[in-house]
């Protein structure tokens, strides 16, 4: 198998590359670009800390392959801090110690900010339920769900 | 050493002014994960670094006829394809026993099985090259000749004469076996009115860490030292055996760990391929990373629990509990574990039945055995969880036998809050516990009696909620009673060194080590509470064995009340250096001055005299216009160990309301309450936390986690799809309150938290769901608690 | 886990599509959102030498009304039929089906045609299909056809489609007036393959059903349209009735054993789902209490 040409939009940067057709797109970020913060727990689709946002929509990086977004817009958990797009919900994170061991963080981040984009004031179910291909060993949950709603509280102008 | 009482104090160390003990403070290194600028072992490379794969046994016994990896080695970017044989030429085999834990025994375990595979999962081989991928690849064309043997795979058969005995040299299957008889137990059920005797079964867990086992070790062939980066709790024991099994000096092996992914346990241990991964660093002569897959997880971290505990307990019609007696039986797979050994769980599970009430007479057998599985070993709340399980459902049960509230009997039952000093009857001795505060708290959080009337309204709407209640104790802040004891060189001590730099900010070294707990935050609000200073000026240092002090590290609940103590006591040390420096300069007695936000400050007053970055300045660049004779010592180290408790027991008191659907078995969870008593609280928040997390672990195991093994000792639900964690969707909130009783043994006074939440979550689901199931007067005991289970108790399958 | 190596082509249109797999025959695997195949991909169960990601033919993509059908293309995503207000109207029973399909960020990569070419008998989708009468569109050498819900599902990940074949389309015929629907499944977890499920659809009139198809999963080796639903059309719904209902239920079951359940409790969650589905839309809440045995 050789190499194939994918050429495509990573934080904004353009990104020339050679790949493998098996390279999935979790290990492209992070082998090849030296992403490190899209983080892969499974490979097998389930435990969510590999999200990240292809073409602004969240999906699984394990289960993509780099060859397939060509042309596509990724954005991983660096993009999204160095933007400062969800500097608040951060912000949120640590005030409410929403993560410990933070190895699921930058995928939950990425799902949570997928909700708020959709969803302006979602209860605690829907966060949960928005959530729940999102493993966290750590937390219990709670704190994330927390995090999750004072920002959505906050971005409506509204106080808990 | 113990330094003499500070006497210039008015407060203490912890009140004083601006003090960050008792308070939520951010974590300092949360930033960095949120990011995605952290640093987890696996997003480790270094230069020629080679990615083993182990090629692991199909079956769950077998002997190895030969292997042929002439094919593999041909494959382009494979470096190497290694036996067990070939890599002992540079790694020793291990037994994993404990003098103190009598009669235990074992068989040498070698990194890599030679000759003989002895569970589904044990590595076989070793395939190195450029990457993981070509490493796979390679890996299917490696071809190992087997031969199938008997696999022994039901504990409750292990024993029977005509089960094959897995290691022909130990002559049976009993790892260990422990008996305690205390009190006069067969008076005590004699005299007993009731007697409930149920057998309780508890499934297989492991700890489904995020980022899976990880390790890059490089050795430096130039240097003869070994680096290891790893994400283990305890980077000093590495330290120890990677030296002890390589032939090597300590000071030959460097132990890093940075941000670790998870851990609960699981990477406390040594295991096979990681001491393998080691040693093909040192054959092979260039970094070589390991990043177990999700499958290898599921087949090779340790695993825990899988016990069947047969319970009795005798009680009086007026709700005295009269004696508890367990039979335990765990089989802990073919080889007990290195260095911490497999015994500890079902030790722990005698040591903690019975342990929250007055009752003296306990007897109680527990059997280890051998089986052709996966290795099982300490995971969070070691023991805890089955003790506590079996305990409050035995009391429970007899609640409901004589028709007593389950609130009533333990009122009834649980040790009287001044009645300490005291033991309990498997003879653990306990300093302060606060059972009765803390159910009183719990009752009053969750509004027991109007919880009890809306759960009577809807039973006659045939909507089926339940209560379940279940006090514990927890085993913190372990002394070398634990390991050091039985010759495992697990450090119990941990040290802390502080020093002042020419900014007047602090550095601080530490040997415990974080995964997420907390430890750089508790440390620096200890430090910068002490010191005076703040917060933001206090940098810490951990997990590398080159640059802290010798120390445990962080695991059984020991970061915050041991690493914690010397951190206070460290920072005394350097506060008072501090103050001899500063009445120097300024002409005046030490007993005059203080240290408040950053500045030495007259006591009297608090006028500020001088910034400790000034102070540093003349110490490090000026000291020649200091007065003569003085030798400013701008860094303190300092070491604490309990001695006076083996374990700094705590307790608490869990409960759980859920609905069960008694037509589909599915039982949701609606609200969860958690009483806690750890001592003094240095940051609450990250005490609820801990205690949160360690809930829906236990959860997880009252509801979901199974690793299920088929007769011939296959795992047949390795994979996150098939072995179910608990999930946002599925939990509910919980809320938590404490009481705190602080450990004189420490001037801290802080014990640990981090087992608690473990412990109890699972005996208030099933209680809970027992008292749900009392209109069809039926009961289950066996968790996880799956549908399947519940329709059956309740005939409806 | 990595997957095995493979070679890789992205036909830029049907026919090209239908070229490599006419070509490279059993030894290929379609890519469509992927959310299947990587994972077995990953995990190396499966090792195809060599996938046609179908991912740019637009042509499979998109959601349309004409006249009194539904089309779907099989390349629609999850995430788009939940957005799509033809379905949430023509059939909702689909869009209900669909937020029960894992989670989001695999439902903005997984697709119809896709789920329903992978046929898991667990899967929520396939047994949509049939509870709504749908005819699976399916291109090859020898041009189109044009397959019944009811007859495209034939065992554990196994359908009508051969190796040369496409999936392009499904049709749906529109709901019909004073139809109702009815989904609900039974998972351990949050979008979670049920251990079982039932996806229903009924015309009720005057409190009886004169139509009801009950597309039940995760029962045997394929979806069911249970025969059931024939015990409770054109009659007085009674609990005697309802039971009998069940037993003929129960017969028409094949359930296999695994992890989560035995073939007796799918049976018996079978019967539940029945009774819940039938209490609900009747709006009948006497026919819902115990399950019927």
């Amino acid at each position: 198998m050789t190499p194939v040409a994918i050429s495509l939009d990573v934080n904004g940067e353009r990104v020339e590359a050679h790949v493998l057709p098996r390279l999935n797109l979790a290990d492209f970020l992070r082998e090849h670009l030296k992403l490190t913060g899209t983080h892969v727990g499974c490979e097998h689709g389930i435990c969510g800390a590999c999200t990240v946002r292809v073409n602004g929509e969240i999906v699984r990086s394990c289960l993509i392959l780099a060859i397939q977004t060509q042309d596509a817009s990724v954005e991983t958990i660096e993009g999204l801090s160095d933007s400062g797009e969800i500097a608040d919900l951060q912000r949120a994170f640590r005030d409410r110690n929403a993560l410990q061991c933070g190895f699921c963080t930058p995928g939950m981040l990425m799902a949570a900010q997928d909700l708020l984009k959709q969803s302006s004031e979602p209860d605690r179910e829907q966060i949960r339920e928005h959530l729940s291909g999102n493993y966290c060993r750590c937390t219990g949950y709670q704190a994330i769900v927390d995090a999750i709603e004072t920002t959505a509280w906050s971005r409506a102008g509204r106080t808990p | 050493m113990t330094d003499a009482p500070e006497t210039r104090d008015a407060l203490s160390a912890l009140d004083r002014p601006n003090s960050y003990i008792g308070k939520t403070m951010p974590r300092p290194n949360l930033d960095r994960l949120m990011q995605g600028r952290g640093l987890y072992v696996s997003d480790i490379e270094l230069p020629r670094m080679g990615h083993v794969v182990f090629l692991r046994s199909p079956h769950a016994h077998a002997k190895i006829t030969g292997i042929n990896a002439l094919a593999a080695r041909q494959l382009p970017g494979v470096i190497a394809v290694v036996t067990g044989q070939e890599l002992a030429t540079v790694i020793t085999p291990w037994v994993g026993v404990l003098s103190h834990l009598k009669g235990l025994k074992s068989a040498p375990q070698s990194a890599i099985a030679i000759d003989r595979a002895c569970w589904q999962g044990e590595a076989v081989a070793a395939i190195v090259a450029t990457s993981r991928a070509a490493a796979e690849d390679a890996a299917e064309q490696v071809s190992v000749g087997y031969d199938e043997l008997d696999a022994v795979t039901d504990m409750r058969t292990a024993l029977d004469p005509t089960t094959s005995v897995i290691h022909a040299s130990l002559g049976d299957n009993l790892a260990f076996e422990r008996h305690h008889d205390a009190g006069a137990v067969e008076d005590a059920f004699a005299a007993s009115d009731e007697v409930v005797d149920v057998e309780f079964i508890f499934g297989r867990h492991t700890g489904v860490t995020l980022e899976p086992r990880s390790v890059v070790a490089d050795w430096n062939a130039a240097e003869a030292r070994l680096t290891i980066y790893q994400g283990t709790q305890a980077p000093h024991m590495v330290q120890n055996i990677a030296a002890l099994h390589l032939g090597l000096q300590e000071a030959q092996v460097r132990v890093v760990c940075k941000d670790v992914g998870g851990s609960f346990g699981i990477k406390v241990h040594i295991y096979a391929d990681e001491m393998a991964t080691y040693a093909l660093s040192k054959l092979l002569r260039r970094p070589i990373k390991f990043v177990a897959d999700r499958v290898e997880s599921f087949n090779t971290d340790i695993h825990a629990r899988d016990h069947r505990c047969r319970g009795r307990i005798g009680v009086k019609r007026n709700g005295t509990i009269m004696a508890f007696e367990i039979d335990d039986l765990t089989g802990i797979g073919p080889y007990s574990m290195y260095p911490r050994t497999s015994a500890i769980e079902a030790n722990q599970v005698v040591n903690l039945v019975g342990g929250p009430y007055v009752t003296r007479n306990y007897r109680a057998r527990a059997r280890v055995v051998f089986q052709n599985k996966n290795v099982m070993c300490q995971y969070r709340a070691v023991g805890h969880p089955i003790a506590c399980s079996v305990t409050e459902g035995l009391v429970d049960l007899a609640a409901m036998k004589i028709g007593m509230d389950p609130v009533e009997i333990r009122r009834r039952n649980l040790i009287a809050d001044d009645a300490y000093p005291c033991a309990s009857p498997s003879g653990l001795r306990f300093e302060q516990l606060s059972h009765h505060a803390a159910l009183a708290k719990l009752i009053r959080m969750m509004d027991y009696d109007v919880l009890r009337a809306e759960q009577a309204a809807l039973r006659a709407r045939n909507i089926h909620r339940g209560i379940g209640i279940a006090s514990f104790i927890e085993v913190t802040n372990p002394s070398a009673a634990f390991y050091g004891v039985g010759g495992a060189k697990i450090s119990s001590q941990d040290g802390v060194t502080v020093r002042l730099d020419a900014q007047g900010a602090v550095i601080c070294q530490t040997s415990i080590t974080e995964q997420g707990q907390g430890s750089e935050s508790l440390t620096a609000q200890i430090v910068g509470s002490v010191l005076g200073v703040s917060m933001d000026r206090v940098r810490v240092i951990l997990g590398d064995t080159d640059n802290t002090p010798y120390g445990g590290g962080t695991w059984a609940s020991r970061g915050a009340g041991i690493g914690g103590e010397a951190a206070l006591q460290a920072t005394k040390v350097l506060r008072r250096n501090i103050l001899d420096v500063a009445a120097a300069i300024l002409q005046m007695t030490p007993g005059e001055l203080d240290i408040v936000n950053n500045n030495v400050v007259n006591a009297g007053d608090g006028t500020s005299r001088i910034e400790l970055g000034e102070l540093a300045r003349i110490v490090y660049f000026r000291p020649d216009t200091l007065p003569p004779g003085i030798q400013p010592e701008l860094m303190a180290t300092r070491h604490f160990v309990p001695r006076a408790y083996p374990f700094a027991f705590t307790n608490g008191v869990q409960a759980s309301w859920l609905e069960v659907d008694t037509e589909t078995g599915f039982v949701k969870l609606l609200k969860h309450w958690v009483v806690e008593d750890c001592g003094t609280i240095i940051n609450p928040q990250l005490v609820d936390e801990q205690i949160r997390g360690g809930v829906v672990q236990g959860l997880g195991a009252a509801l979901f986690e199974k690793c299920v093994y088929d007769e011939r000792g296959q795992l047949t639900n390795a994979s996150m799809a098939d072995y179910l964690v608990p999930m946002s969707g599925e939990m509910p909130d919980i809320d938590i309150g404490h009481v705190v009783s602080p450990t004189l043994e420490s001037e801290l006074g802080a014990k640990g938290a981090g087992e608690a939440g473990t412990a109890g979550a699972a005996a208030a689901v099933t209680n809970a769901v027992n008292d749900a199931l009392r209109p069809f007067g039926t009961i289950v005991t066996e968790i996880p608690l799956t549908p399947q289970i519940i329709l059956t108790a309740l005939g409806r399958i | 886990m990595k997957a095995s190596a493979f070679a890789y082509a992205r036909p830029t249109s049907v026919a090209n599509a239908l070229e490599l797999l006419a070509t490279h025959g059993d030894k290929a695997k379609v890519l469509s959102g992927g959310q299947s195949l990587m994972p077995a991909m990953n995990l190396r169960l499966i090792s195809p030498e060599f996938i046609v990601d179908i991912g740019e033919l637009a042509e499979l993509r998109g959601i349309v009304v004409k006249g009194d059908v539904l089309t779907i293309g099989a390349l629609t995503r999850h995430a788009d039929v939940l957005k799509s207000p033809e379905v949430a109207a023509h059939a909702p029973l689909l869009r209900d089906a669909t937020a029960h399909v894992a989670h989001p960020a695999i439902r903005n990569r997984g697709t119809l045609g896709g789920s329903l070419a992978h046929a898991d008998p667990a899967s929520e989708l396939p047994a949509c299909m049939m509870a709504l009468e749908a005819t699976i569109i399916v291109c090859g050498p020898r041009g189109e056809r044009r397959i019944p819900a009811q007859e495209f599902f034939t065992g554990i990940y196994e359908t009508g489609l051969s190796p040369q074949e496409l999936l392009v389309a499904v049709e749906l015929p529109v709901a019909r007036k004073r139809s109702s629907h009815f989904f609900h499944e039974f998972a351990r977890r949050h979008g979670d393959y049920a251990i079982v499920g039932l996806a229903a659809q009924s015309i009720v009139v005057d409190g009886y059903f004169t139509d009801l198809r009950l597309g039940f999963f995760a029962v045997g080796d394929r979806p069911l349209l249970a025969n059931a639903a024939g015990e409770l059309v054109n009659v007085p719904v009674t609990p005697e009735r309802l039971t009998k209902a069940a037993a003929v239920l129960s017969d028409e079951l094949d359930p296999q054993e695994d992890q989560q359940a035995t073939p007796a409790m799918r049976r018996h969650l079978a019967k539940v789902l029945l009774s819940r589905c039938v209490s609900t839309l009747l709006s009948r809440p006497d026919l819902r209490s115990g399950a019927p045995e």
